[in-house]
């Protein structure tokens, strides 16, 4: 692929303080478009990357660049999805959408239609008016993925999204957020714990080791968009779970 | 039978089986000794006797009550704004309202009396004094308490200063807040007896309940005095009343105190 990078790490390395070394140079390219799922042992540094591309967090060495500018300058191409659907109970489903055109100051005319788009996206229009607790664990989280894409974002970042949920929810969900990649095009970061889902979402699975944290190999996942339920049927999509697993298992047997 | 049902019927039977007792203690007792335990009915008697000073104090009472509540709760907004914005005010402030706290109302209201004035004032300042302290202390723990999820949430949008606390902190601490102001209602009424007892005046207004109940004392109204009790428990409960009321407007669409329950 040719296609200028969208997000460029080189050689990043971050401590918290005087800590330990979390990030031991981490070195990695992304051109718009791709989706890129992080995973590896518990601590080996997956969230504080996130986090650092998402400029929560400052870079100890090294350089990162998005779209050719600092996270800071960036900010507003980027999203980040929480674990925790990290919606704010006292408002209803559209107004927890609208909030990030809220704080960046939109007429509520403009939010409220971006919200009703976004909505509908996630298959909850009809849920606008309700509050956050009426809603169950997976319709929490897809307002929470409809509020990250509310601002159109060119990067969005995940950190264990569907963690929380049961097998067939996640499924589900995986399967949205593919379709709604159709629509809306963003390059993805995607933590995550779960090798089948890192397989049916991403062209690229990077793997990472712990003490310290650092990439330990990058899988190209060579199966075609757009992925359906059909997919995960495939002997392609079987055979690359069960290498990425093996992977994932030398890397965490070395690190006990 | 309907929980709803025994939650009328239950206390309606405590109530009845305690004026029961009550007749019976009185009537026990010898007649000369009588007069310290007015019978109910004497004592709704009473308030038709005195209906005039009664109304009157509880109105004064209630405008104490409620202008030093409505200041503590302004004020201590204010000051569990500026308490929530970094741990070394809050060390620095914390053992100072501990301490205005544990002033006693009763020395302090001679020395109030002369640096504003008896009646009105007084009752208000120290009604004030007493709503203060809950109200701040539960505001600025719900101020600081936010999910630190939702703050990142907020960072993340680049939210400013003014956004974080209005979008955010304020309406997370509003469970905190009303707890801090049921505390303070109860307080409140109360305060304002205490400060119209120790530090009321008949001058202009005429004085509150707290001054009344002297001037009943004195005069041996003994009924009259049970009447003033009962009617400060009724102005406690309309406060009460009152801040439940805002409580549920506020927050029964969505915070889990207020969730219903499939019973
Ligand atoms: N704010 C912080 N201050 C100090 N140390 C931190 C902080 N956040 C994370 N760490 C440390 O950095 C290391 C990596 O943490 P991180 O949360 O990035 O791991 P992770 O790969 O996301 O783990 P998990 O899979 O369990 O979510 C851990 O050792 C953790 O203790
Ligand atoms: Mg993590």
């Amino acid at each position: 692929m040719a296609a200028t990078p969208l997000v460029e790490l080189h050689d990043v390395t971050k401590r918290y303080g005087a800590g330990p070394l979390v990030l031991d140079r981490v070195s990695l390219v992304a051109a718009p478009g791709d989706f890129i799922s992080l995973i590896g042992p518990s601590g080996c540094g997956k969230s504080t990357l996130l986090r650092l591309i998402a400029g929560l967090s400052p870079a100890s060495a090294g350089t990162l660049q998005l779209d050719g500018r600092t996270p800071e300058q960036a900010a507003a191409e980027l999203a980040f999805v929480f674990q925790e659907p990290t919606l704010l109970p006292w408002l209803t489903v559209a107004s927890n959408v609208a909030l990030p055109q809220q704080l960046r100051g939109l007429s509520p005319a403009d939010r409220a239609a971006t919200s009703r788009r976004v909505l509908d996206l996630v298959r909850l229009g009809d849920r606008a008016a309700a509050y956050p607790r009426q809603l169950s664990g997976g319709q929490k989280m897809r307002v929470s993925i409809a509020r990250a894409l509310s601002l159109s974002p060119k990067i969005l970042l995940l950190d264990e999204p569907f963690g929380a949920l049961d097998e067939m929810t996640r499924e589900h969900l995986n399967e949205e957020l593919l379709a709604i990649r159709q629509q809306q095009a963003w390059t993805a970061f995607f933590v995550t714990h779960s090798v089948a889902e890192a397989v049916f979402l991403s062209n690229r699975i990077v793997v990472m080791a712990a003490s310290p944290g650092r990439i330990h190999t990058e899988i190209t996942v060579p199966l075609t968009y757009p992925r359906t339920a059909a997919t995960r049927l495939s002997r392609e999509y079987h055979d690359l779970v069960a290498e990425v697993s093996r992977i994932l298992r030398s890397v965490e047997s070395a690190a006990a | 039978m309907s929980k709803r049902l025994l939650q009328i019927l239950l206390p309606a039977a405590t109530g009845v089986i305690f004026i029961l007792a009550w007749y019976a203690l009185r009537f026990s007792m010898n007649e000369e000794m009588q007069f310290l335990l007015p019978t109910p009915g004497e004592i709704i008697a009473s308030f038709r006797d005195n209906g005039d000073s009664l109304a009157r104090a509880a109105l004064n009472t209630t405008e104490g009550a409620l202008l030093g509540f409505a200041g503590a709760i302004v004020v201590s907004a204010g000051l569990a704004l500026t308490l929530s914005l970094s741990s070394l005010i809050r060390i620095s402030l914390y053992p100072y309202l501990m301490m205005l706290q544990m002033i006693p109302v009763i020395i302090f209201a001679p020395i109030l009396i002369l640096w504003v004035g008896p009646g009105l004032k007084s009752v208000v300042v120290i009604t004030f004094l007493i709503c203060f302290f809950p109200l701040v202390v539960n505001t600025t723990q719900g101020l600081i308490s936010t999910d630190r999820n939702s703050v990142e949430l907020f960072r993340m949008y680049r939210a400013s200063r003014l956004q974080e606390i209005f979008l955010l902190r304020a309406p997370a601490a509003l469970p905190y807040f009303f707890t801090g102001l049921r505390i303070a209602a109860v307080l409140a009424p109360i305060g304002a007896l205490v400060g119209d007892y120790t530090a009321g005046s008949s001058a202009g207004d005429g004085g509150g309940l707290g001054f009344q109940a002297i001037i009943y004392s004195s005069q041996a109204k003994y009924p009259a005095l049970f009447a003033t009790a009962a009617v400060t428990c009724v102005l406690g409960f309309v406060f009460v009343g009152v801040v439940v009321g805002l409580s549920w407007l506020a927050l029964h669409h969505w915070h889990d105190s207020y969730e219903r329950t499939d019973t």
